[in-house]
């Protein structure tokens, strides 16, 4: 029967070692951080660059400058995230099965996928998180203030938007999780890593682009299928463009996401149980 | 002279040997290099639909998407991954001994292995290319006209070789430096950015559009892609082609001039 306080203070000590380790190279953390927000910010510049050009993403789909910018926020949050929770254990995980290093994991009185899901935090890319939010921030105020069709915030629109950003955060750790463990079978998956990157750039646009003869299959399949384009859209919709001008609500999306959410992770678990029974330990 | 020619001959035989082992792999990452431009390719849609398909820039939709394809021709002459942080750590592992005591050069040795690379990365990638590139031939407004078709492929040589040259530079700095990377970072950031390989750098509003054309990074993407697309014609075409040697000769002369200051103060790290 597992304790769920110990659980907690378990998952406290991995965050107190990594900020230990962290800043006991502080310059270098100094460096991550301001190397990931300088990324960031050349892609802000891009979308700026683009916005000179255009006032709307899409003919009538909402998505205007201040719109896209609090999806790109989005985007940034649920990143931000992954990267510094998940990102820097799952890329050990196939370097864990091929040198035996998941042995000791398995003898540890602690669940082995909560183990070597959340060992390592890699706080430096909380810059980014932190860039992300003054970026909603500065877009909601735009969006609140303009003359013509205020954004209207409430209380539980906030409160929403935080549930689905950890429901986005939840789907691609579900996605990742399963990739990585997919290497019990394969013995490496760089390539799936990959994959990954891939899959996980079609969620870094509104869902709304993908239109016509062949935008139409890949928008259903990354909904239905691989749920990525629900991680980012349905938070930025909910704060940003609640009811797209066409007239349709978000909400129906929003309950599917539930599901979603619910669906991975139970996928996601169910896949890397399978995966475990099938390791064999390559140590000596 | 002709035991020097086939110093050189086996060195790229060597290397070309190398390249070729994983070739399955190789073809199928290169498939999979296509695929973030779907996303851009749709997103442009969206940006062309929302102004009425009219021009952006002097590019249709068309242009566009035929503009993307090109500039991954470009890259794929122009990049040289791991190069200047191979020859950094070589001058901190003081691998680079062997450059200094044998009757090799270090920097035309490397470029041999380069253009073997490139010669592999040709043959295997030669077929998804050209699937990709039939597949959207309706994107491209037809064949490049005889000069500009010579002229694009003059300056992807041309790009090849400033690619070689400039990053090389950079990894000589490793013998003040020994550590590149941070160095190598901010290339890579502005070279993301302004070799044009993310948008057509005639988006730019001016002055930055002209000042980035004062700079060696449009010819790494950008200008090779114009150029085949038709962009250039006449005397910009000229212009820029001499400018694009211009900086190719510039690099080779600062590689070897930090070369031969670089060994001056070089001290052996190392085992």
């Amino acid at each position: 029967m597992p304790n769920h306080a110990s659980y907690l203070s378990v998952f406290l000590t991995f965050a107190r070692n990594s900020l230990v380790r962290d800043m006991t190279f502080r310059i270098n953390f100094l460096i991550e951080c301001a190397s990931s927000v300088t990324w960031t910010a050349m892609n802000l510049g891009f979308y700026l660059l683009i916005f000179q050009h255009t006032d709307e993403i899409g003919a009538d789909t909402g998505w205007g400058k201040w719109e896209f910018f609090a999806f790109l926020a989005t985007t940034m949050l649920v990143n931000s995230l992954v990267q510094a929770f998940f990102m820097p254990n799952c890329e050990d995980v196939s370097e864990l099965i091929r040198t035996g290093g998941l042995d000791f994991a398995l003898l540890k009185p602690i669940d082995t996928q909560f183990l070597i899901s959340l060992e390592k935090i890699d706080w430096s890319s909380l810059a980014n998180f932190a860039a992300g939010l003054v970026l909603l921030v500065v877009s909601l105020v735009r969006m609140t203030a303009r003359p013509e069709s205020p954004l209207v915030l409430t209380p539980t629109t906030v409160a929403l938007y935080v549930f689905y950003v950890l429901c986005g955060v939840a789907i691609l750790y579900s996605l990742m999780i399963s990739l990585s463990a997919t290497s019990i079978w394969l013995g490496q998956n760089r390539s799936l890593y990959d994959f990954w990157f891939y899959i996980t750039n079609f969620s870094r646009y509104p869902m709304e682009i993908y239109d016509g003869r062949w935008g139409r299959p890949l928008r259903w399949a990354f909904t239905y299928l691989i749920p990525v384009l629900i991680v980012v859209n349905v938070p930025a919709q909910i704060i940003a463009r609640p009811i797209a001008p066409g007239g349709s609500s978000v909400w129906p999306l929003a309950i599917f996401a539930l599901l979603a959410t619910a669906g991975s992770l139970a996928a996601s678990r169910w896949v890397f149980q399978t995966a475990l029974r099938n390791y064999r330990s390559a140590s000596s | 002279m002709y035991s020097r020619a086939l110093t050189w001959w086996t060195i790229l035989r060597i290397a070309l040997a190398e390249r070729l082992v994983y070739r399955g792999d190789f073809a199928l990452g290169t498939l999979m290099r296509f695929l973030p431009i779907i996303t851009q390719i749709f997103l442009w849609f969206a940006v062309f639909q929302a102004r009425g398909n009219e021009q952006l820039a002097g590019y249709s939709y068309r242009d566009f998407v035929a503009y993307y394809l090109l500039t991954m021709i470009a890259r794929a002459f122009s990049s040289m991954p791991g190069l200047a942080s191979g020859i950094a750590g070589q001058i901190r592992s003081g691998e680079i001994k062997k450059f200094l005591i044998q009757p090799i050069d270090l920097l035309g040795f490397l470029l041999l292995g380069r253009i073997a690379h490139k010669l592999a990365y040709y043959a295997v990638a030669a077929l998804p290319f050209a699937l990709v590139f039939f597949l959207c031939r309706d994107f491209f407004p037809g064949w490049p006209s005889a000069t500009n078709l010579a002229a694009g492929i003059l300056s992807l040589i041309l790009c090849f070789l400033l690619g070689y040259y400039l990053e090389a530079c950079m990894g000589l700095v490793g013998f003040w430096w020994l550590e590149v990377s941070s160095l190598l970072f901010v290339y890579m950031l502005f070279s993301f950015f302004l070799s044009g390989h993310m948008f057509p750098l005639d988006m730019l509003p001016e002055p930055w559009k002209t000042l980035v054309m004062l700079t060696p990074l449009p010819y790494l993407a950008y200008f090779p892609s114009a150029v085949l697309l038709g962009k250039m014609q006449g005397g910009e075409l000229v212009f820029g082609l001499l400018a694009e040697a211009g900086w190719v000769v510039f690099f080779i002369v600062l590689s070897r001039v930090v070369f031969h200051y670089g060994t001056r103060r070089y001290s052996a790290y190392g085992g």
